[in-house]
């Protein structure tokens, strides 16, 4: 590898080239910061900072149930499903990683054509069938499909992580007088605690930022979810520009999501395994 | 503490290979035995077995008189050093030494005294609340080492635990691998594809190539009496010297000159024992500079002349390289000899001829030099399959013995 270029020039054209991408990536968010604090007045004078600062659109989306009940849909459907996602991807990745069971090829086969599957196309069937079963406008209507379409991403990021972990340390703890079960809950899953947290942040997001499968499977306040709520939302009154109080639910629906980041953040620490076996 | 017996012991793989062939194999209590091989020889495969981490496909496996064939390893009660050490990332030196105590659910108290008593043993006392990522090699190697000793196993196996180290670490360690052990009194299995680590630690060793148990022994038996061209070569450094001869009117012809043959090779000869194209074997400290050989030593041996290539000056002894013409030895058993040690290849149709001889001899580079070979320590095998013909009732018995 080559060594980092460390002159004076060469940091300052990095900066620049790290200062756009920030720019470029944070501008937009905090446009719509500044939005959900203007007066519907004072919307679209175009200054970046408002001029005339308020909480209306804050207190108002938090008066109406539709906005508080879709935020608790979505928070226990997003949850849920990532719960037994990670939980099925980790048992299947270790699978996959060290074990050589007939069919593994096939399962690993199975589960990427489902990743790849345009989900639009299988909208349509999915309404047919919970429609018949019942699971329409359900929490299960939504968490079953965000569990088929997060478990092949969860598979996949853990069995890359599995397949870091030497395999050695296993058959260091079975020579040691571990059970199968012991060796991987007292060595295995402490060192694959950052995969795990990895997957669960990206199956968060992907549940939490659904529209698709949410606007088609629902059709009450019982099960919509934030994203589908944001877009029946109608102001104070059928007049009203609702753009404020669309910005402020954006933005509170935002914050979940800088929580659950920053909060597994720390426990992603990289290079766990330096250390196990020479290297 | 028990012994292990391998009856019949064979591993094969679903695809069809067998990595293991049928290995008969006791080991006392207490033995230091080394299984040494080029790799794929099937070593390691077998020291798995004895773990349990690979399950046997034919024959037997006893530890302390009870078939263990389908117990789990954390049933067999051994303890495994590996190759990387496979220390538990997320556990301090003192968790990890504590790991297989805890497991046995021993009391707080108890795994606290064998902890501190074994960091003592290996000098870790120091250690113990680092983690492995903040441990030098030779550091983590003694901290795989604790691991397997706290438990009091009744066997250790080890798996190439010292290749991973420095060359000057090494020496060391292996000299506290021998002193732990037999302080121990464990029986132990040790994997190695070094012969030097295998002549040094081992009470005998167990010569493996390509699945087969070539020769059991003892380091010196293994190095004076090789059953076959593959142990000769593969044990000592550096390796035998390997010539071709072929015997021709009562004599036997090879590029150093014709050497004499004695009564008992003239009769399994005559009895077609003996093939009449044969490869000779010369280990370096039987050449002297001739200058350097009294009389009565001079009537042993043969003398013969040859370019000096190389010295190498040890102070104790010099190394003296010719290349003979025309010298090339050909057998199966020595191309996968040079295999192993990574083929200098040499012009073909030319041998390299290693001599160890005094520190007083004069021999120079680029002159030509008299050298004289010891007659009763040469060996003689057959190139067909390796078979060393001189061994008489498993001793070497040179050319000339009658």
């Amino acid at each position: 590898m080559a060594a980092i270029d460390t002159r004076p020039a060469a940091k300052v054209k990095w900066g620049l080239l790290d200062l756009i991408v920030v720019v470029f990536a944070l501008v937009p968010v905090l446009w719509i910061m500044s939005l959900s604090f203007k007066t519907t007045a004072t919307l679209t004078d175009g200054n970046f900072i408002p001029r005339d600062w308020t909480f209306d659109n804050y207190k108002l989306i938090f008066q109406t149930d539709q906005f508080v009940r879709a935020l608790i849909n979505s928070i226990g459907i997003a949850l849920i499903s990532t719960v037994i996602a990670v939980v099925l991807g980790t048992m299947a990745a270790y699978a996959i990683s060290r074990l050589d069971f007939p069919g593994k090829t096939l399962l690993v086969g199975v589960s990427l054509l489902i990743a790849m599957f345009p989900q639009v196309s299988l909208v349509t069937p999915l309404f047919n069938i919970e429609r018949n079963t019942g699971l329409f406008d359900t929490w299960a209507g939504l968490i079953l499909p965000y569990i088929t379409f997060a478990l092949p991403l969860a598979i996949y990021t853990l069995s890359a992580f599995f397949k870091q972990i030497p395999w050695d340390l296993e058959k260091a703890a079975k020579m040691d007088g571990a059970t199968q079960g012991e060796a991987f809950r007292k060595v295995i899953a402490p060192l694959a605690a950052p995969g795990v947290f990895t997957t669960a942040i990206l199956v968060f997001i992907f549940c939490w930022n659904d529209f698709l499968f949410a606007i088609s499977l629902t059709s009450t306040e019982r099960s919509r979810t934030v994203p589908v709520a944001l877009s029946f939302f109608t102001g104070a009154s059928q007049f009203e520009d609702p753009t404020g109080a669309i910005s402020a639910a954006a933005v509170v629906i935002t914050i979940p999501i800088i929580l659950f980041v920053l909060f597994f953040q720390r426990r992603i620490v990289a290079g766990l395994t330096s250390g196990a076996v020479k290297g | 503490m028990a012994d292990i017996v391998l009856d019949k012991v064979t591993k094969k793989y679903p695809d069809g290979t067998t990595a293991v062939h049928s290995v008969d194999l006791e080991i006392a209590d207490g033995e230091f035995i080394i299984l040494v091989g080029p790799s794929g020889c099937g070593k390691s495969t077998t020291l798995n077995m004895i773990a349990g981490l690979e399950d046997i496909t034919s024959g037997e496996l006893r530890i302390g008189g009870d078939r263990v064939n389908d117990k789990a390893p954390k049933d067999r009660d051994i303890a495994m050093v590996f190759q990387s050490y496979a220390l538990y990332p997320n556990m301090s030196v003192r968790e990890n030494m504590a790991f297989p105590l805890k497991l046995a659910k021993l009391p707080k108290a108890e795994i606290e005294r064998k902890v501190d008593e074994a960091a003592k043993v290996l000098e870790l006392t120091d250690y113990l609340d680092r983690k492995p990522a903040n441990l030098s090699g030779g550091q983590r190697q003694r901290v795989a080492m604790g691991r397997a000793i706290v438990r009091n196993p009744k066997a250790f196996l080890m798996d190439e635990p010292l290749s991973n180290l420095d060359a000057k670490l090494r020496v060391q360690m292996r000299t506290q691998v021998s002193r732990l052990q037999k302080q121990l009194g464990t029986t132990t299995v040790y994997v190695t594809h070094d012969q030097t680590e295998a002549m040094t630690l081992g009470d005998r060793v167990v010569v493996m190539r390509a699945g087969y148990v070539q020769q059991v022994g003892d380091p010196q038996t293994l190095y004076d009496n090789p059953v076959n061209l593959f142990v000769a070569g593969f044990i000592g450094s550096p390796s035998m010297n390997f010539l071709p001869a072929t015997v021709e009117a009562g004599k036997l012809r090879t590029p150093v000159g014709d050497l004499p043959i004695g009564s008992r090779l003239q009769r399994m000869l005559a009895a077609g024992d003996v093939p009449r194209q044969l490869v000779l074997g010369v280990r370096p400290e039987h050449f002297e500079d001739a200058a350097l050989i009294d009389d009565a030593q001079r009537a042993k041996g043969f003398e013969f002349t040859a370019p000096v290539d190389l010295v190498e000056s040890m102070g104790s002894d010099k190394y003296v390289f010719f290349t003979i013409e025309g010298g090339a030895a050909a057998a199966a058993d020595l191309e996968d000899l040079a295999a192993d040690a990574g083929g200098v290849d040499l012009p073909h149709d030319a041998a390299n001829l290693v001599t160890r001889m005094s520190a007083e001899s004069r021999v120079k580079e680029r002159t030509t030099a008299k050298v004289w070979m010891n007659l009763d320590k040469i060996q003689l095998f057959d190139p067909q399959n390796g078979r060393n013909v001189t061994l008489r009732e498993g001793q070497a018995a040179g050319v000339s013995a009658g």
